[in-house]
C-alpha cells in the first residue's frame, strides 16, 4: 500500500505501469485518475489546499480499509496539491485484486471516501474572481451504500 | 492548544494557526468563546453546518470533549478527488 500526497505532477502512465507490474497473483489491476475540469470555461488555475499530517493518515486509514475489505494485494492513491490548469492530473488511485469486481469497487470505495474524508478543498480561479468549490450533498450520500 | 483553519474558514478569519488559551470543556463551549471575542469568528462561525471539526487530525464532532487535545481545525467539508 502506497500513499503519496504531493504538489509536483506525476506520471500516470508510469504510476500504473510499476503499479501493475510483476503480480502474479492478482488477475485485476483497476486504475483511475482525476482531472482538473473547466466547467464553465474560463477557468485559469484549480488551487487545491490540504491539511499537511492528517492527509497522509486520513488516506492510509481509508486505503487500509479498502485492502482489508476487499483483500486486495496492493493499493496506491496519490494526490497533488496546489495550483494546476484544466487537463492536469489532480489524483490517481489503483488497486490489485484477484477478481476485477473487487477491485473496481475497492477503487470506488476509495473514491468515494476520499474526496468527502480526506482533508483537501478546491479553490477555481477565473480571470474575474475565486471561489471555493462547495461539497455536493451527492458525495456524501454516496458513502451509504458502503 | 493550536488551533487551525482551512479553505474560507481560514479566509475569514484571516490566519491559517493560532495558539489559543481555553479552558473550554468541548469544541462547541471553544466555538463560543471565540465568537465572543470579534466579528470575524462570529462570522466564521456563524453556520456550524457549513463546518467540520478535526481534533488531533481525526475528524470529530462538535459535542466531543477538549481534554487532552492539542490541536483543534475547522474547515469546511472536503472536495477532493
Amino acid at each position: 500500500m502506497r500513499v503519496v500526497v504531493q504538489d509536483a505532477p506525476f506520471d500516470y502512465g508510469k504510476e500504473a505501469e510499476a503499479f501493475a507490474d510483476g503480480r502474479h497473483d492478482m488477475g485485476a489491476i483497476v486504475t483511475f485518475a482525476g482531472i482538473v475540469r473547466d466547467i464553465a470555461g474560463g477557468l485559469d488555475v484549480m488551487e487545491i489546499e490540504h491539511y499537511p499530517g492528517m492527509t497522509e493518515k486520513a488516506l492510509k486509514k481509508i486505503a487500509a480499509e479498502a485492502v482489508d475489505r476487499w483483500s486486495l494485494g496492493d493499493a496506491l492513491v496519490i494526490h497533488r496539491y496546489g495550483r494546476m490548469g484544466a487537463g492536469e492530473k489532480i489524483m490517481m488511485v489503483a488497486t490489485a485484486a484477484r477478481h476485477r469486481k473487487d477491485a473496481f469497487e475497492a477503487a470506488e470505495y476509495l473514491m468515494d471516501y476520499l474526496k468527502s474524508r480526506a482533508p483537501f478543498w478546491k479553490k477555481e480561479h477565473t480571470a474575474q474572481d475565486a471561489g471555493w468549490v462547495a461539497a455536493k450533498d451527492e458525495d456524501e450520500a454516496a458513502l451509504d451504500r458502503w | 492548544m493550536d488551533v487551525l483553519y482551512f479553505a474560507w474558514v481560514r479566509e475569514r478569519i484571516g490566519v491559517p494557526k493560532e495558539k489559543i488559551e481555553t479552558t473550554a470543556a468541548t469544541v462547541n463551549d471553544l466555538i463560543s468563546e471565540l465568537r465572543g471575542r470579534e466579528e470575524r469568528y462570529d462570522a466564521a462561525f456563524a453556520d456550524l453546518t457549513a463546518l467540520r471539526v478535526a481534533l488531533d487530525q481525526e475528524l470529530s464532532e462538535f459535542d466531543a470533549p477538549l481534554e487532552g487535545v492539542r490541536e483543534v481545525a475547522f474547515f469546511p467539508p472536503m472536495t477532493g478527488g
